[in-house]
């Protein structure tokens, strides 16, 4: 079963929300629909970048083969970067964000210079679709996974066009990764989450059963957020694989949907099918907050890391959402 | 000093210079320090190191020239009477003498250069230069070379030279030569085209000189043969135009001076137009005419037939060096030949020998017998049995051989010994022929008594086996005496049904061989219900159907298995590395289990599988983590060898079914269901940990407490809980109950024994099916035996707490194990989600489970510490292993054995019992952990 077969509607995806002046406060977020950016509409489908590590910018790409470069409080482009020769599925941003990289149809998974746009190097080797990237801490390595069922360890530094590591534990198509300092998450098709812990030299593989559309680290290392496609979101404890939590009430069945934690671990967030962002309280599992954002699905989101700020992608528009007093000053960016 | 004292002495050598001998009261000098040594010239003088000890310029005295002043201009004088010459200065005037020495700047002696050095150090190298000087395009560069030869010649030279060397002698020892025969003989005839008479007279003369008899020469110089790398490309063999001819036409006398190698080139080459006088300019392949060449018009002239030989000329020497080696080379190869003729190589103008070759002898063929017939065919081997005596007979007739081997045994089965006893040999008496002649009669019998006993054993194990088949049906055979006695013959009728068929797919289980032998049988009598007739009326009729489904299916494989096609194939003996696949040696878990798993959102433990996973040298070091791996050079997961083609692969469901641990776990699970149905499940069910704890803490205390009612007879030495056999009544029920749990395709898929037993050959340990394996570890160990069955369920006991433990008193038994079973009890298989249908009706599948144990417990000593590893590795791997059951004194054995018997019979006796009896669930709890290692 191959996810990304599925996907016909892939709108713009978005990301982290920038920092404004005001420290957070709230858990709740008010629901503010704002459009980040009304006059690019053009990228069709498209699929959430990853969140900048400062919250400061938003990066989206999709089907129109760029990448772009948002500030999202004021909701201007600041660059895009054009070299793919598909839709771009993935993208990430390093922690200094000096470079970006990003996975798509082509197969290959490219290294940008942020701050020029050019392509610094283009690793070739994926036998499918690109369908998540992700530096680790260092952004020396890019990790990508496809659905050729195989994870790729690339190194930047060097200029072997081989992946250092090739990691082909899959049985089907990884549909997303995460890394941490010493770990690689990676939730598979397969229905099985697959933990490479590096330090200790084990490979930790948990079985869903369905397939696994998004995984998240919590911040605090200690969980795993895990959404398949039997529209349920799992919390489960990274050293036993014991199963925290369970979050439904949305519907997720067909699309690769994303999922996060927002910025204190404190509430569980995740796309729905049914056009709505719904919160869950980590700790009780109980639904918080439905936020219906529009008619279509919503393919992505993203929260800040730090404070109550959310962004959304549906269709070929992001969503930022915020606290509403926040949101009177930065709506009309 | 010692050369000093020792002055008179002629014989002392002394080295170095003296020291001065030391003045009375004369302090001794103190030793110059090293900064203070200076380095006077000849003269005296300081000497001064200019640049790098030699070759700076030192001008004059303290560089000035000359005198310590320096150079002074010397005064100009010229008179009318005494005219002063003009005087032209040189360099050399304003150098000091050292300049002029051997290592000044301008030496004045004469020092042999690198380039006039001796080059006949390398005699390879040169012979190599002088071959291509006869190639090369302009002869002059090596020519040269050749022609001023350096005056200075390398060590070896010269020491062989005041050996008495001379250059062109061979080196060694001085040889006599024979006097020369061939020339003499007045006789000789010449076949062929002669030799130009003038050629050879004159390679000859030197030879008629009157040799003395005494006198002895020096050895002929031995050219080795050189090969020239072809570094051109040319064709091989291409020869460019010679420039001696195409440039001087035919070699005259004096550019002999150049080149000898150019005249013997055109005797090679132009013999033919040089006989003719023809001034024919141009050899080789190169074409055209030279631009100095004044006759071109030969080249025009025809061919004509005379040029060539119309007889066939021996021009090789048999030297074999014609053709490979470059001309030149050949030729001086030919000629040191042709001085080597009056020895007897007679290579052009050969003569023939004086004496004829005796004839050799012919022998005749020998005479075939009248009723040979030259055809060979391939006459199958039949084992002489009773029922293939008639065929053998007539096959032995048919091929003309007389039936000469008594007792149907062919000439192949005999041993020497018997051989010579049909040769009418008389038996050789001092030598035994087997190891075994040399034991004493005691030990012969002891062996014979092991031999029973292990044979005993395994009819014991069957018979329990069959009571299991048969729990209700045939209490006659099931219970203890009846059973026993049966299978008393059982060894023999085994051997007996070994001979009658090749191909036996049940070997293992002779009941069932021999219903299968009846079915075959039935079957070709064309008996509709053959297998109805052949099927054991005991059994279940759930054990019937699964029988007749792997009857059905093993005559449908076999029915090409003829014991002729059987016996010609034999078992290869060295696994061969190409048929193997390297598998990642850890497999994710069959997902079966875990989907039940999620479903009841009994995440953790059931859910997850732990790997052993190299991460890459260069990965960890991006990642600024250390290698946890250090000294390991595999990435990834670690992988193993397996067989490619191995059905076994392939099947992993009947691996699941006959895992021992699964009956038990699912039995389990449905305890642990009963006990907590009452319970709801909380939501997150975070609490999995404790209420696993919770529940085989419940699980055991009622384990324990049914141990505790004493429903065994106390046997002294064995414990019975550790007989793994389980009540019949409790299999009857696990029947009924699995009935519907039981999938279809299990159902109809034959047992995994067939699939082993028509796939595996039979030497092949690893391949045994959980039943048969009892027959194997028995077969392994026969010859010593050593290990037995119930030993196995010992040691396995053995392993988890102790052997004392092991023979205490029967309900004292599982009281000092709980600890070790809670702490490994959150095993996998134990508190899971209902896992899917494993049950197994067969009883013995019950049986098995001491035999999986020893594997287990193998385990142990190979360093597999993965808890994650599948029960189907595990299983795979250490079949291979020998079977190490605990050694034991055949005494001990025979005791055991008795043992055995006796706790089949309490077990049969045993019917009737609680459903699930806790002896053997404890037991089962015991060897849980083992898994874990």
């Amino acid at each position: 079963m191959l996810l990304e077969n599925r996907r016909c509607v892939r709108p713009l995806g978005s990301d982290q929300v920038n920092t404004g002046p005001r420290a957070p406060r709230c858990l709740m977020l008010d629901p503010e629909r704002r459009r980040a950016d009304p006059g690019r509409e053009e990228q069709e489908v498209g699929r959430a970048g990853p969140r900048e590590v400062d919250g400061n910018y938003c990066l989206t790409c999709g089907s129109d083969k760029t990448l772009k470069l948002w500030n999202p409080l004021r909701g201007t482009l600041l660059r895009t970067y054009s070299g793919h020769g598909y839709e771009v599925l993935d993208a990430a941003g390093s922690f200094d964000n000096s470079s970006l990289c990003s996975g798509g149809g082509d197969k290959a998974v490219v290294l940008w210079d942020v701050a020029s746009g050019q392509v610094i190097r283009k690793f070739r080797g994926h036998a499918g679709k690109v369908s998540t990237v992700q530096f680790n801490e260092e952004a020396t390595v890019i990790l990508s996974g496809s659905i050729d069922s195989s994870i790729r360890c690339w190194d930047c530094r060097s200029r072997k066009p081989e992946p250092v590591q090739k990691l082909d534990e899959a049985r089907d198509g990884v549909s997303s990764l995460k890394v941490s300092d010493h770990e690689i998450l990676a939730g598979s098709v397969d229905g099985r989450v697959r933990r490479y812990d590096l330090r200790v030299g084990q490979l930790f593989s948990d079985y869903v059963g369905s397939p696994i559309t998004c995984i998240c680290f919590s911040r605090d290392g200690q969980c795993t957020l895990v959404s398949s496609l039997d529209s349920t979101l799992r919390l489960l404890d990274k050293d036993t694989g014991e199963l925290l939590g369970e979050y439904t009430g949305h519907k997720n069945q067909e699309y690769k949907l994303d999922c996060c934690l927002s910025e204190r671990d404190t509430h569980v967030v995740s796309c729905s099918e049914d056009g709505k962002v719904f919160f869950w309280d980590l700790v009780e599992g109980s639904q918080a907050l439905a936020l219906p954002v529009g008619p279509g699905v919503v393919q992505s989101l993203a929260f800040h890391p730090t404070e109550p700020c959310l962004l959304t992608a549906m269709g070929g528009s992001i969503h930022c959402w915020r606290e509403e007093s926040y949101e009177a000053e930065g709506g009309t960016g | 000093m010692a050369a000093l004292d020792s002055d008179g002495e002629e014989d002392l050598v002394s080295y170095g210079t003296g020291l001065d001998p030391l003045e009375e009261g004369e302090r001794p000098k103190k030793p110059v320090p090293l900064q203070e040594q200076t380095v006077r010239d000849e003269k005296g003088r300081y000497k001064r190191f200019h640049g790098a000890f030699s070759g700076g310029f030192s001008a004059g005295y303290f560089n000035t020239v000359g005198s310590k002043e320096g150079w002074t201009p010397s005064a100009f004088i010229s008179s009318r009477q005494n005219r002063a010459d003009k005087s032209v200065l040189g360099p050399e005037d304003f150098m000091d003498e050292e300049d002029l020495s051997e290592f000044g700047i301008a030496p004045k002696a004469i020092v042999t250069t690198d380039d006039f050095a001796s080059k006949t150090k390398d005699r390879i190298r040169e012979k190599a230069r002088q071959l291509a000087a006869a190639t090369a395009p302009i002869p002059g560069a090596t020519l040269l070379d050749d022609l001023i030869a350096p005056a200075k010649l390398s060590v070896g030279f010269e020491l062989l030279r005041k050996m008495g060397w001379k250059e062109g002698q061979g080196v060694g020892p001085r040889v006599k030569r024979k006097p020369r025969q061939q020339k003499s003989d007045p006789g000789v005839r010449i076949y062929g085209c002669a030799l130009p008479p003038g050629h050879s007279e004159g390679s000859e003369d030197e030879d008629d000189d009157y040799l003395p008899e005494n006198a002895t020469f020096a050895p002929k110089d031995v050219i080795p043969v050189d090969f020239t790398p072809k570094d051109n490309v040319h064709g091989l063999a291409y020869k460019g135009l010679d420039p001696h001819r195409a440039l001087f036409g035919v070699s005259g006398d004096h550019f002999n001076l150049f080149s000898a190698g150019s005249e013997r080139a055109s005797h090679l080459f132009g013999e033919a137009g040089l006989s003719k006088g023809r001034k024919l300019g141009i050899s080789g392949q190169a074409f055209g005419v030279g631009a100095l060449e004044e006759e071109d018009d030969d080249i025009y002239a025809t061919e004509t037939l005379s040029k060539y030989d119309t007889v066939l000329k021996d021009e090789e020497p048999g030297d074999g060096l014609y053709g490979w080696t470059a001309p030149k080379q050949y030729k001086s190869q030919k000629e040191s030949e042709r001085d080597l003729q009056y020895i007897g190589k007679i290579v052009d103008g050969f003569s023939l020998s004086s004496k004829s070759l005796s004839s050799k002898k012919i022998y005749p063929p020998p005479e075939l017998p009248r009723d040979y017939r030259p055809v060979h065919y391939f006459r199958p081997e039949l084992s002489a049995t009773p029922e293939n005596s008639r065929l053998l007979q007539v096959l032995s007739e048919s091929s003309g051989k007389a039936v000469c081997n008594p007792g149907t045994q062919s000439r192949h089965q005999l041993n020497a010994a018997k051989r010579g006893d049909l040769l009418g040999e008389t038996p050789i008496q001092g030598s035994p022929t087997s190891v075994l002649e040399f034991l004493s009669q005691k030990d012969k019998e002891r062996i014979k008594e092991m031999k029973q006993a292990t044979d005993l054993k395994v009819a014991q194990l069957k018979a329990r086996g069959l009571a299991q088949n048969a729990p209700s049906g045939r209490p006659q055979s099931s219970s203890s005496d009846g059973g026993h006695c049966s299978w008393h013959a059982t060894p023999s009728d085994r051997t007996a049904s070994a001979r009658a068929s090749n191909f036996k797919p049940f070997a293992k289980d002779p009941e069932k061989q021999k219903r299968y032998e009846a079915f075959l049988a039935n079957m070709k009598q064309g008996r509709h219900d053959a297998l109805e007739r052949c099927l054991d009326p005991g059994m279940t009729e759930w054990e019937r159907g699964r029988e007749r489904e792997e009857f059905a299916r093993a005559s449908l494989l076999y029915v090409s298995s003829h014991s002729t096609l059987s016996s010609r194939f034999t078992h290869a003996k060295d696994e061969d590395d190409s048929e193997q696949v390297e598998v990642p040696r850890d497999q994710e878990n069959d997902i079966s289990d875990k989907q039940s798993a999620v479903k009841m959102k009994k995440f953790g433990k059931l859910t997850r599988d732990t790997f052993e996973w190299h991460p890459d040298k260069l990965l960890c070091k991006r990642f600024n983590v250390p290698d946890p791996y250090p000294d390991s050079t595999l990435v990834g997961l670690p992988r193993v060898k397996r067989d490619k083609y191995s059905v076994f692969n392939f099947l992993t469901l009947p691996e699941t079914a006959s895992s021992p641990a699964t009956p038990t776990s699912s039995r389990k699970i449905q305890q642990h269901q009963d006990l907590n149905k009452s319970r709801k499940p909380s939501r997150w069910d975070t609490s999995n940990q404790e209420k696993r704890e919770e529940s085989s803490s419940e699980f055991l205390s009622v384990a324990g407490s049914a141990v505790g009612t004493p429903k065994q007879e106390p046997s002294p030495l064995v414990n019975q809980e550790e007989e793994p056999v389980p009540e019949p009544l409790s299999e009857q029920k696990m029947v009924n109950k699995g009935a519907d749990l039981q999938t279809e395709g299990e159902a109809s898929r034959p047992s995994m024994d067939l699939f082993k037993a028509i796939f595996a050959s039979s030497s092949d340990e690893n391949s045994s099916s959980s039943e048969d394996e009892q027959g194997d570890s028995e077969d392994e160990q026969p010859g010593a035996g050593e290990a037995d069955l119930t030993h196995s369920s010992e040691t396995d006991l053995a392993t988890t707490s102790s052997m004392t433990l092991a023979s205490e008193p029967a309900p004292r038994a599982p009281a000092p194990s709980f600890p070790i079973q809670k702490m490994h009890f959150d095993e996998r298989e134990e508190f899971g989600p209902r896992l899917p249908p494993v049950f197994c009706p067969n009883a013995r599948q019950e049986l098995e489970v001491p035999q999986k144990e020893k594997p287990k417990k193998n385990k142990d000593k190979h360093k597999l510490k993965k808890e994650h590893r599948r029960k189907k590795e595990k299983k795979k791997k250490h079949r291979k292993h020998k079977h190490k059951g605990k050694q034991k004194t055949p005494k001990a054995e025979k005791s055991s054995s008795s043992e055995s018997t006796g706790s089949s019979d309490s077990l049969s006796d045993d019917e009737g019992a609680a459903a699930m009896s806790p002896e053997e669930l404890l037991r089962r709890l015991k060897r849980l952990p083992l898994k874990r290692q």
